[in-house]
């Protein structure tokens, strides 16, 4: 494996499996589906995020970071990625990232949110 | 040396004859008091006491020179109008001032009241029993006094705004006065925001309560403040016709803020419930110690929610203003600081009617 630097800060020895890396690991979970959410269950701005997805028929793909062995690790890379704010909820579109709930909400008022769930197939009407 | 104002009379007595020939005014005014002047480049500070230097300044080079005992004559009557308009425009701005001055001694007396009869309700009481006076309580009430000092400024800078727009719309300004104004009730309303976010981390249950707001606001009070949906209700009717454009865009905003709001519903229904099992865990237990830090974690995140529904009620008047023409955000606006001042009234109305005695 090689070195990573940068944004990322992370130094992946080569004994580690490709998937050890938490951010790498965010990405690959978040390209396998349409909409993916990571989250927290105890957390309920989390709640309030699927229910908006469930309230618009989308089907989202969610994973409670507290419930999986590396969520700390992962955690700590939203942090990172998001810049401080809380790390969970974060959504991902077409395994792009949208962002915490301000952002997520900010694009549904302005009209983006809709076509951009419709580009990624989790949408249709 | 003669002093200013000497120098003054004297060249006005000089050049009074001129007075009619050459004034600027002319082309304007009919009148020929001389109050009235052309308007000119006078510096925005100029003051009536130092009218008099300004023009013993300007009018030194006038009187050199032989050949030109026409043009010392226009360049003083052109500074005689420019004084003039200095000092219109002078006591103009000593007036406003004055009215100024007057009308915040009359809200300083308001708000005194306020405060006097606030403190009276206990408000201000010191939520911590038996924490002592002056410790961190005494902060937190003062971030809530600032608030509701700053809010009642903010009402009354809206009801000012209200009448604008109305004056604006009925003079049927251009769109450019208009933008202004609507780009006006736009940052006010951030404003509000603004200072919402700060009232939040001094006493998120203070916001929540709607204490802040009149009886009938409350009535529809949600997460801190107003629905925006119910704003989107009551504006369209008023900023009618719309194009079918519109129409759609409006549409897809009902209803994307109706499911941002039902989401944000459904996040704080599950935070109460897990707030009450918090606090509710081992009641006969006794100890309650972990219970109280799992719910303190709870109401920290009550304050997110309160920022993100106002994060809400600001982009839905974003995307209200992006969809409509500059007029129709202009009548939108008016339509709901108009609906609020009327809640306000009815609170106002409904506390002062006369009840029968028991």
């Amino acid at each position: 494996m090689h070195c990573q630097t940068g944004s990322r800060g992370t130094y992946v020895p080569t004994s580690r499996t490709i998937a050890g890396d938490p951010l790498e690991r965010i990405e690959r979970l978040a390209s396998e589906n349409a909409v993916v959410i990571f989250s927290v269950s105890s957390c309920c701005m989390c709640h309030a995020i699927k229910r908006l997805f469930c309230g618009m028929g989308v089907n989202p793909t969610v994973y409670e970071l507290d419930e999986d062995p590396r969520g700390k690790d992962m955690e700590k890379a939203l942090m990172r990625l998001l810049g401080n704010s809380p790390a969970v909820p974060v959504v991902f579109i077409g395994g792009k990232l949208v962002g915490a709930m301000d952002r997520v909400m900010a694009s549904h008022i302005n009209g983006t949110l809709v076509p951009l769930l419709k580009q990624a197939g989790a949408l249709w009407l | 040396m003669n002093s200013p104002s000497t120098e003054l009379t004297r060249r006005m007595a000089i050049y009074e004859q001129f007075h009619h020939i050459s004034r600027w005014g002319d082309a304007f005014n009919v009148d020929n008091s001389p109050n009235t002047g052309s308007s000119t480049i006078v510096p925005a500070d100029v003051r009536l006491n130092n009218k008099a230097e300004y023009i013993s300044c300007e009018q030194v080079e006038p009187s050199i020179s032989d050949q030109e005992t026409n043009k010392p004559a226009d360049k003083i009557q052109r500074r005689l109008a420019q004084n003039r308009e200095a000092a219109r425009k002078s006591r103009l701005r000593k007036k406003a001032y004055v009215q100024q001055l007057e009308s915040s001694r009359l809200k300083l007396a308001q708000l005194e009241q306020e405060l006097e009869r606030a403190r009276q309700q206990g408000i201000y009481k010191s939520g911590a029993s038996g924490a002592g006076g002056f410790g961190l309580p005494a902060t937190v009430n003062s971030g809530i006094t600032a608030f509701e000092m700053e809010y009642t400024h903010w009402v009354e800078e809206q009801n000012r705004q209200i009448c604008e727009l109305r004056t604006a719309l009925a003079a049927h300004v251009t769109d450019i006065e208009l933008r202004i104004l609507v780009e006006s009730g736009l940052n006010h309303y951030c404003n509000l925001f603004r200072m919402k976010a700060d009232a939040a981390k001094a006493d998120v249950f203070y916001l929540i309560s709607g204490i802040w707001r009149t009886s009938a606001e409350r009535f529809f009070h949600w997460i801190g403040g107003f629905r925006p949906s119910e704003i989107l209700n009551v504006v369209v009717p008023q900023i009618e016709p719309l194009t079918d454009q519109q129409h759609l865009e409006v549409c897809n905003l009902r209803q994307s803020s109706q499911q941002a709001e039902d989401a944000l519903s459904q996040g704080v229904d599950k935070l109460q419930q897990s707030l009450a099992e918090d606090v509710a865990s081992g009641l006969c237990s006794g100890n309650y110690r972990a219970q109280m830090v799992a719910a303190i974690d709870k109401l920290e995140g009550l304050e997110n929610f309160v920022s993100q529904a106002d994060h809400l009620r600001q982009q839905t008047l974003q995307q209200m203003v992006r969809i409509l023409t500059t007029r129709q955000a202009a009548r939108g606006f008016l339509a709901m600081g108009e609906y609020f001042h009327r809640l306000r009234a009815l609170s106002s109305l409904w506390a002062a009617r006369p009840r029968e005695s028991a």
